[in-house]
C-alpha cells in the first residue's frame, strides 16, 4: 500500500485538470526501455491531454506494446519518465493502477470460471462491491447476457474479448490502454469497443489504441502517433487532409504498414 | 470500505478463484494425489518387506511424497495465470500486489493440506504407522511444516513463472532452501511416531515456527519484485 492513501486526492486532482483541459493526462519524457541488448523504446516524449483518443501505430517490434505495458505499470522504464495524471508509473504505481485499464493481446479471463464469476472476481480485485445488477448489465452490454452462467472454456476467441471488454466497462478506467483490440472481434464487437472508447473519451478520459488496423481505429481516434524502431516517427492529427487516408495511406507509407485499404 | 478490508477481500477473491478453478478442473488434484500415492508405494517396494525398516523410514518418505507432489501444485497455481494472459490483468489491478501472494498461498495451503489428509492415512496403512499415538501433535507438525513449505513454494513458483524453463527451475530453487524445514518436519514426525520418550519434538517444532515466521515475512516483502517482468 505504497501510495494508497493519496488515491482520493489523485482522483480529485485528475478531475480538476480534466476540467481545465490544460495538464496532460499522460506524459512521457525520454521514455526508454531495453530487454537485454535490445532497446524496445528509445527516448519517447509525448503528451496526451484529457479527452484524447490516440492511435499508436508502427511495425511489429516498434515498441507499441512495451509503451502500453509501461503505462500499465507492468514494466518499469529503463530511462526517462512516464506519468499518468501526474503520477509516476514507478514511484506511484498503485495510484496509476487506479486510473488505467489494459486490454492486452490476450483477454486475461479464467477458463474454469463462468462469465459472471470472472466479472465478480474483477470487482473484488478492484475493491468494489459486487452488485449483481452491474455484472448483468456489463454482460448485456457486450452481448453476453445469455452466457452469464457459462464457463469461459467453451467461449470463442471473440466472446473472450467481449468478456474482457465487459470487465473494462465495470472498471471504467480513466486511461484506456488497448493493445491490438480489434483482433478476434466481429463487426458488432468492433462497434461495441469503439463505442466504449468514445464513452471513455467523452467523460474526459484518454484512450491509447495500439493497432495495425488503422481503418477501424480511425473511427474513434483524433490523433495518430507512429513508432519506428522504438522512436517517435510522427505525431499527427487524424483526418487532416493528406495526412491519413481511409486505409492509412500516407501514414502507412511512413510506418511501413500495408497501404491497401484495411478490411472493415 | 477500509483499505485493510479491501485487501482482505482481494486475498479472499484470489484464494476463492484458485480453489474454484481447481475444484472444477480436478485433473491437477487427481494427478498430484496419484503421484504422491505412487511415491509412497514405490518407496515401500524399494525398502522391501521389513516392517521395522518401513516404519523407520516412513516419516522421510511421507514428507518427500508431499514435497514432490507440492511442486506440481505450485506450477499449476501460476499456470492458470499465464493462460489467456491473466497474470497481466491480475498485476494491473489497483491495490497491494502482496495480496496476490497471500491469496495464492492460502489456496495452495488448502490444496496441499487436503492432499496430506488423504496421503497420511494411506501411509499409515502401507507402513503400519501408529498415527493415533500422538494425533494432535502430529497435526500441529504437519500444519507448521506445510505452511513453511507452501510459503516458499508459492514464492518460488512466482519467480519461476517468469522464465521459460520453469518446470526445472522451481525444484532447483526450492529444494535446497527447504532442507532445514524438511529435516525439522521429518525428525519431529518420526519422533512423535515412536512416542517421543526424550521430548525431542519440541525443539524441532520451535525450528519450524521460526522458519515459518522468517520466510513468510521475507516472501511477502520480496514478492512484488519477483513477480514483475
Amino acid at each position: 500500500m505504497t501510495d494508497g492513501s493519496l488515491l482520493i486526492g489523485n482522483h480529485l486532482e485528475w478531475q480538476r485538470e480534466m476540467a481545465a483541459g490544460r495538464e496532460p493526462a499522460v506524459e512521457l519524457e525520454g521514455l526508454a526501455r531495453n530487454f537485454g541488448r535490445r532497446w524496445a523504446l528509445r527516448g519517447i516524449t509525448l503528451r496526451i491531454r484529457p479527452g484524447e483518443a490516440v492511435a499508436l501505430v508502427g511495425r511489429n517490434g516498434s515498441g507499441k506494446t512495451t509503451l502500453l505495458r509501461v503505462l500499465a505499470t507492468l514494466l518499469r522504464p529503463s530511462r526517462g519518465r512516464a506519468r499518468v495524471a501526474g503520477l509516476d508509473v514507478v514511484s506511484q504505481a498503485a495510484g496509476v493502477r487506479e486510473l488505467v485499464g489494459l486490454m492486452g493481446h490476450s483477454p486475461g479471463v479464467y477458463d474454469d470460471l463462468t462469465a459472471a464469476e470472472n466479472l465478480r472476481f474483477a470487482l473484488r480485485m478492484l475493491g468494489r462491491p459486487v452488485e449483481e445488477a452491474h455484472v448483468a448489465a456489463a454482460l448485456e452490454a457486450v452481448g453476453l447476457g445469455a452466457e452469464a452462467g457459462v464457463r469461459v472454456r467453451g467461449f470463442s476467441a471473440g466472446m473472450r474479448r467481449r468478456l474482457a471488454l465487459a470487465r473494462l466497462r465495470l472498471q471504467r478506467p480513466r486511461v484506456l490502454l488497448l493493445d491490438e483490440p480489434y483482433a478476434s472481434f466481429d463487426a458488432e464487437g468492433v462497434a461495441l469497443l469503439n463505442d466504449y472508447v468514445r464513452e471513455t473519451v467523452g467523460r474526459g478520459g484518454v484512450a491509447i489504441v495500439a493497432t495495425h488496423d488503422l481503418a477501424r481505429a480511425e473511427e474513434v481516434v483524433g490523433r495518430i502517433v507512429t513508432l519506428e524502431g522504438g522512436r517517435l516517427a510522427s505525431d499527427e492529427m487524424a483526418g487532416e487532409p493528406g495526412v491519413v487516408t481511409a486505409g492509412g495511406g500516407r501514414l502507412a507509407a511512413r510506418a511501413g504498414l500495408p497501404q491497401e485499404p484495411q478490411p472493415t | 470500505m477500509s483499505r485493510l478490508r479491501i485487501e482482505l477481500g482481494r486475498i479472499g477473491a484470489i484464494a476463492w478463484k484458485d480453489l474454484t478453478a481447481e475444484r472444477r478442473a480436478r485433473a491437477n488434484f487427481n494427478a498430484v494425489l496419484s503421484f504422491a500415492a505412487l511415491v509412497l508405494v514405490l518407496f515401500g517396494f524399494a525398502l522391501g518387506p521389513d516392517a521395522e525398516a518401513l516404519r523407520a523410514a516412513a516419516a522421510g518418505i511421507l514428507w518427500l511424497a508431499v514435497l514432490f507432489s507440492g511442486i506440481l501444485a505450485f506450477h499449476r497455481s501460476y499456470q492458470v495465470e499465464l493462460e489467456n494472459g491473466a497474470l497481466d490483468v491480475l498485476l494491473g489491478y489497483p491495490g497491494d500486489r502482496r495480496a496476490i501472494f497471500i491469496g495464492k498461498l492460502v489456496a495452495n495451503l488448502v490444496f496441499v493440506l487436503v492432499v496430506e489428509a488423504l496421503l497420511v492415512p494411506l501411509a499409515a496403512v502401507l507402513y503400519g504407522l501408529p498415527l493415533l499415538r500422538a494425533a494432535p501433535e502430529l497435526m500441529g507438525v504437519f500444519l507448521l511444516a506445510t505452511f513453511g513449505f507452501v510459503t516458499l513454494g508459492t514464492f518460488y513458483g512466482a519467480m519461476a513463472s517468469r522464465v521459460r524453463a520453469r518446470e526445472v527451475l522451481l525444484p532447483l530453487l526450492l529444494f535446497p532452501i527447504l532442507i532445514p524445514l524438511l529435516i525439522g518436519a521429518i525428525t519431529a514426525t518420526a519422533t512423535l511416531l515412536v512416542g517421543d520418550p526424550m521430548g525431542e519434538a519440541g525443539a524441532w517444532v520451535r525450528l519450524l515456527v521460526i522458519f515459518d515466521i522468517v520466510f513468510f515475512i521475507a516472501c511477502v516483502l520480496a514478492f512484488e519484485h519477483v513477480i514483475e517482468e
